[in-house]
C-alpha cells in the first residue's frame, strides 16, 4: 500500500489534481475569455461614442459593485429559470469571464491613458486612420505599461476560481471539501489546499513584481 | 567660558572615502561662524555632525555639555539645545504653520494649547510672519517657508543654531528676507553655524569664518580673510565665490 | 418568454434580507477597523529596520496574498475549530475577514511611509521629538493620507468578499438570499435584489469613505489640494 504524503491519502492526492486541473481551467478561461471582452471594454471606455461609453462604464460598475459570489448564484440559480441548462461548468465560467472582463477592462483602460497623449497627437499628424493609430503606435507601448498588473490580476483570478467550489464546481476547494468530509481533519486538508494555490499564484505574484521593476528601470 | 561646540581631531569617512580628516575647531556662546568650502569639503558633513545626523568615526565632539561623539548620547536632549534648519526646509505639509511650530513644544516640552499657541507666535513675529500663523506650508513662498522653519526651531528655544544652505534652493529675490532674519538672529547674541555660500553675507554676518578644504580647516579668521584671503586656495575660492 | 418576475416575496422576507444587510454591514466595519490597525501596525514593523520584523510581516503578506479568502475562512473556522479553538461563525468571520484585509491593508500603508521625504523625519528627531512621536505626528498622519483612496477601494472590496462568509454559516446577506430563493423558489429575483443591495452599499461605503476623508484630513478639506 503507497504510503499517505502529508496525511493525504494517494486516492485523495489524485482528486486533488483533478481538482487541481479544473482550477486551472477556469483561471484560463477567466483570462482568456475576459481578456477578449476587457479588450473590448477598454476599448469601448475610451471610444468617442457617449452610448458606447455608457455602456462599458455601466457595466465595469455593475461587476465591480457585486461579489463574484452572487454573480455565480444569479447565473446558476436563476437563468434556469429562463429554460437555460445552467450545468455548474456553465455557470462558473461565464462568471470568470464576466468578473475578469470587468477588471482587466479597467487595468487595460488605465494603461491605454497612460500613453502620453502626444503620442496620440504624432499618430494623428501622420495622418494614420484610427484602427491604424491604435494598432501601430497606441497598442504597442500601452502593452508594455500592462504586462505587470496584468500578471499581477492573474493571482486574483486563480484565488477567486475558489467561488465556483460553492456551486459545486469540482475544482480544488470543493475537493478540499469533499477530502474534509472523508477525513475530518480540517486544519490540515485546508493548510494544504492553501499550500497548492500558494504554489500556483506566487510564481505570478513575482513575477508580476518582477516585470514592475524592469519596467520602472527601462521608463527611467 | 567653555565653547558652545567643540570638535576635536574628528574623522569621519563615507563607506571607503573620508569627508572628514581630524577637523578641531571651537565655537564660543553668542558667536556666528560661518563654515564656507567647495562642494565636497565637508562643511555640511561637520554640520550634520553637530545635532548628530552623522555619526562620526573617531574624535570628539562636545556641545552644549552633550558629549555628541558618545554612541549613548541621549538625543532628546540634544536636539532640545540645537535648532537646525535645512535647505528643503521640510516643513510638515499637513500642520498649518502654528501646528509646525507648537509640535515639539507640546509633545516634548509638554506646553498647553494656550502659552504653546502664544510662543508660535512671538517666533513668528521674530521672523516677520505673523499674519501667516493658519496658513499651510504649500500657500507660502519658498522664502516665507524658510523663515517658519526658523521659527519653528527657535520655538524650542535652543543655544545653538545650526543654517545648513539655507538659502541655496531658493530664488535671488527670497534669498534677502531669510538673511534679514538671521542677521537679527545674530545681533540678538544666538551662537549660530551657518553653511553658507553667500560670501557678501558672510561678510556681513561672521564673527568668524572658516574655510573648509579636502576635510580639514584650511583658513580660518575674522570676516576680513573673505576680502584679503591669505592661503592660495581660499584665494581661487572667493574669486569664484564673488 | 413565459416567465413573470414576482418581487413580491420582498413583502415578507424583507425582515430576514434587513438582518442579511445588517451583519454584512457589521462584518466589513469589524474587519476594517481591525484590519486597518493590524495593517498600520504590520507596516511599521516592516518599515522599522529591523530584519526579523520585515521577514515575518513579509511571509505573512505573502501567505494571504496568494491564497483565496474562502480558503482562509475554511481554516479558521473549520481548522481551527478541530483544533480546540472554537469561534462562532460570525467570530470566525471577522478574524479571517481581518487577517485578509490586514494584509492588504500592510502593502498599501507601506508604500505610503516608504514614499515619504526622508528630510521630514529628520526634521521631526532634530526637533527632539522621540521615534514614536514622529510616527504618530508626521509619519503616519503623512502617509495614511496619500495612501487613503486605495484604502478605502480595498475596504468596500472587503464589504463584497464578506458574501464569502455564507460559506461558513455566517447570516450575512448572501446566507440570507440562499435561504430566501429555497423558501421562495424565485432565485432570479432574490439574487438580483441583493446584487443591488450590494452596488448600493458600496456607493453608501465611498461616500462614507469620502466623508471621513473630509473630515480627517483638515488640509485636504481646506485647500482641496492632494499631498
Amino acid at each position: 500500500m503507497i504510503a499517505s504524503l502529508l496525511g493525504i491519502s494517494p486516492a485523495h492526492w489524485a482528486a486533488l489534481l483533478a481538482g487541481l486541473k479544473w482550477t486551472i481551467f477556469l483561471s484560463v478561461v477567466g483570462f482568456l475569455a475576459g481578456g477578449l471582452v476587457g479588450f473590448i471594454v477598454a476599448l469601448s471606455r475610451i471610444s468617442d461614442s457617449v452610448v458606447v461609453r455608457a455602456v462599458a462604464v455601466t457595466y465595469v460598475n455593475l461587476i465591480q459593485g457585486t461579489p463574484l459570489l452572487v454573480l455565480m448564484f444569479v447565473l446558476y440559480f436563476g437563468l434556469p429559470v429562463f429554460g437555460l441548462e445552467m450545468p455548474p461548468l456553465a455557470a462558473a465560467c461565464i462568471a470568470m469571464t464576466m468578473f475578469s472582463a470587468a477588471y482587466l477592462g479597467e487595468i487595460w483602460r488605465g494603461c491605454l491613458q497612460s500613453v502620453p497623449r502626444t503620442q496620440w497627437e504624432a499618430a494623428d499628424c501622420l495622418a494614420l486612420a484610427r484602427w491604424e493609430r491604435m494598432l501601430l503606435v497606441i497598442l504597442p507601448q500601452a502593452l508594455r505599461i500592462a504586462v505587470p498588473p496584468t500578471v499581477g490580476f492573474m493571482v486574483q483570478i486563480v484565488k477567486n476560481t475558489s467561488v465556483a467550489s460553492v456551486i459545486g464546481m469540482a475544482e480544488m476547494t470543493y475537493i478540499g471539501k469533499l477530502i474534509n468530509n472523508a477525513t475530518f481533519q480540517p486544519f490540515r486538508t485546508y493548510l494544504i489546499i492553501a499550500g497548492l494555490y500558494f504554489l500556483l499564484c506566487y510564481p505570478l505574484s513575482w513575477l508580476s513584481r518582477r516585470l514592475e521593476r524592469k519596467l520602472n528601470v527601462a521608463h527611467r | 567660558m567653555s565653547p558652545i561646540v567643540s570638535f576635536r581631531d574628528v574623522h569621519k569617512s563615507f563607506g571607503a572615502v573620508p569627508v572628514l580628516k581630524g577637523l578641531s575647531f571651537e565655537i564660543e556662546k553668542g558667536q556666528v561662524v560661518a563654515l564656507i568650502g567647495r562642494s565636497g569639503s565637508g562643511k555640511s558633513t561637520a554640520l550634520r555632525c553637530v545635532d548628530r545626523l552623522e555619526k562620526v568615526d573617531s574624535g570628539e565632539i562636545i556641545v552644549c555639555g552633550h558629549r555628541v561623539s558618545d554612541p549613548k548620547i541621549e538625543l532628546r536632549k540634544l536636539r532640545q539645545d540645537v535648532g537646525i534648519v535645512f535647505q528643503s526646509y521640510n516643513l510638515f505639509p499637513h500642520l498649518t504653520v502654528e501646528q509646525n511650530i507648537t509640535l515639539a513644544p507640546r509633545w516634548v516640552k509638554k506646553a498647553n494649547r494656550t502659552s504653546a499657541r502664544e510662543l508660535a507666535k512671538e517666533v513668528l513675529a521674530q521672523v516677520g510672519l505673523s499674519e501667516k500663523i493658519d496658513a499651510y506650508p504649500e500657500q507660502l513662498s519658498g522664502g516665507q517657508q524658510q523663515r517658519v522653519a526658523i521659527a519653528r526651531s527657535l520655538a524650542m528655544r535652543p543655544q545653538v543654531m545650526l543654517f545648513d544652505e539655507v538659502t541655496s534652493a531658493l530664488d535671488p529675490q527670497l534669498t534677502e528676507e531669510v538673511l534679514r532674519v538671521i542677521e537679527q538672529l545674530a545681533k540678538q547674541g544666538m551662537t549660530m553655524l551657518l553653511v553658507t555660500h553667500e560670501m557678501a553675507f558672510a561678510a556681513r554676518v561672521a564673527d568668524r569664518v572658516i574655510f573648509m578644504h579636502e576635510g580639514l580647516i584650511h583658513e580660518t579668521g575674522s570676516r576680513d580673510i573673505l576680502r584679503n584671503p591669505a592661503t592660495a586656495e581660499l584665494k581661487s575660492f572667493v574669486g569664484v565665490g564673488l | 418568454m413565459d416567465y413573470s418576475f414576482d418581487f413580491s416575496f420582498l413583502r415578507d422576507y424583507w425582515p430576514m434580507l434587513a438582518e442579511g444587510l445588517w451583519l454584512t454591514v457589521q462584518l466589513a466595519l469589524m474587519a476594517t477597523v481591525a484590519g486597518f490597525l493590524l495593517g498600520t501596525l504590520c507596516a511599521v514593523a516592516s518599515t522599522s529596520g529591523s530584519r526579523i520584523l520585515r521577514a515575518i510581516v513579509g511571509l505573512y503578506v505573502e501567505i494571504i496574498r496568494n491564497t483565496p479568502l474562502l480558503v482562509q475562512l475554511f481554516v479558521v473556522y473549520f481548522g481551527l475549530a478541530s483544533l480546540g479553538l472554537k469561534f462562532s461563525a460570525t467570530t470566525s468571520a471577522v478574524i479571517g475577514l481581518t487577517i485578509n484585509i490586514g494584509a492588504y491593508s500592510s502593502e498599501i500603508i507601506r508604500a505610503g511611509i516608504e514614499s515619504i521625504h526622508k528630510g521630514q523625519i529628520e526634521a521631526g528627531d532634530c526637533l527632539a521629538l522621540s521615534r514614536w512621536q514622529v510616527l504618530a505626528t508626521i509619519v503616519l498622519p503623512t502617509a495614511v493620507e496619500k495612501v487613503y483612496p486605495a484604502l478605502a477601494s480595498q475596504y468596500v472590496l472587503l464589504m463584497l468578499g464578506t458574501s464569502i462568509a455564507s460559506q461558513i454559516s455566517a447570516e450575512e446577506m448572501t446566507a440570507a438570499a440562499s435561504r430566501i430563493q429555497s423558501d421562495t423558489f424565485r432565485p432570479f429575483e432574490v439574487f438580483l435584489v441583493i446584487a443591488a443591495l450590494y452596488l448600493l452599499l458600496s456607493f453608501a461605503m465611498r461616500g462614507l469613505f469620502w466623508a471621513l476623508g473630509q473630515f480627517a484630513f483638515a488640509r485636504r478639506r481646506k485647500l482641496g489640494t492632494t499631498l
